[in-house]
């Protein structure tokens, strides 16, 4: 049992150091790597604590492993989630923008035809 | 007075059938602007309706039916046009009942009219999925519209500036047909139906499949759900 908790510990550690990495390189914005960051962080902090899951698993009525999947399952569903609503704000941001720009194209084009034609004239 | 009107043409990847389309359309409504939603289509579609006399809106990138209709209707609200009517590129709606859709449009206090393939007689074009869904949505939308509705996937609308007006904010991405309904429905806005002809398509075939039917319905569903918890609650009657 020790040796998944270390296991996890260590996946924690290394996901709290890729979210930084790649905050430093601007691979991630900050608003967006912290519900990431917060969820590595309990991983991390449950995994050095194995007390407290053994406190939840005994209140939950399964095992302390059961109680840490449970608890990340839970955690990343919630990090999903909060990802597939920025990503159906962004579409609709997008759509409105092509649509903005297919307007403004379409007003150019006939701006620049009437300019034609006015030329010829 | 009789109104500006613009017929709005969707239309992706339709390059066989849209000068057709357009040159049928401006035969039998010449007084009628055309305006092609060209949905970002890699093929001569553009091209093809500017030769056949129609003004071109093309989307940067390809929005799906719902997104570059509503660039459409954005469009034609912008430059104030008092109705719109909405034929598909593909040749099978036939132009001739244009004039009895916008003949009721300026004649009832309907904001949104259907051309209804289902008002008369069954049409003979539909498949047995299909057949089945529209069955279904007439069912569902029956006590949400307060009236029974035939043809609630029809293509082939008309709306008024009122209605322009909502569908400029306010649109569904996919699968619009059903939905704009009740988009309508929520700001107490009533339509009426008149009977349409349908036509074998000029070219190309349906993609509709079993599955995709089953997403759409469920797709639509959930739509229908959610606007409905949109609803004004002071103007639900």
């Amino acid at each position: 049992m020790e040796r998944l908790f270390t296991i996890t510990l260590l996946l924690s550690a290394a996901l709290v150091l890729a979210i930084l990495h790649s905050l430093r390189r601007a691979h991630i914005r900050v608003e967006y790597s912290l519900s990431w960051l917060a969820a590595a962080l309990a991983s991390l902090v449950l995994s050095a604590r194995p007390g407290a899951l053994r406190a939840l698993g005994g209140w939950l009525g399964v095992s302390p492993q059961a109680a840490l999947g449970t608890v990340a399952v839970f955690g990343f569903l919630v990090v999903l989630y909060r990802l597939s609503m920025i990503v159906s704000e962004l579409k609709d941001n997008n759509v409105a923008l092509a649509q903005k720009v297919a307007a403004l194209e379409y007003h150019l084009h006939r701006l620049e035809a009437t300019r034609e034609a006015d030329a010829r004239r | 007075m009789i109104g500006r009107t613009l017929l709005l043409i969707p239309a992706y990847n339709e390059e066989t059938s849209i000068g057709a389309v357009i040159g049928e359309a401006r035969a039998i409504n010449p007084e009628l602007d055309v305006l092609v939603a060209n949905d970002c289509s890699g093929d001569a579609t553009a091209a093809n309706a500017r030769r056949a006399g129609a003004s071109v809106l093309t989307v940067p990138h390809h929005l799906g039916l719902g997104g570059v209709l509503q660039a459409g209707y954005k469009l034609a609200f912008e430059l104030g046009y008092d109705y719109v009517v909405r034929i598909d590129g593909d040749g099978q709606m036939d132009p001739h009942d244009i004039p009895a859709i916008l003949h009721a449009l300026r004649t009832s206090s309907a904001q949104m009219v259907i051309g209804s393939r289902y008002l008369e007689k069954d049409d003979g074009h539909t498949s047995v999925i299909r057949s089945l869904g529209i069955r279904f949505f007439r069912a569902v939308l029956r006590p949400i519209l307060g009236k029974p509705v035939a043809d609630p996937t029809s293509g082939f609308v008309g709306v008024n500036r009122e209605a322009l007006a909502v569908f400029a904010t306010s649109f569904p991405l996919e699968y619009p047909e059903i939905e704009a309904l009740v988009v309508l429905r929520r700001k107490a806005f009533h339509f009426v139906e008149v009977p349409c002809r349908i036509r074998p398509r000029h070219a190309g075939r349906s993609t509709i499949t079993p599955l995709k039917s089953v997403y759409y319905i469920v797709h639509v569903l959930l739509g229908v759900v959610v606007n409905i918890l949109k609803f004004e609650r002071h103007r639900w009657r």
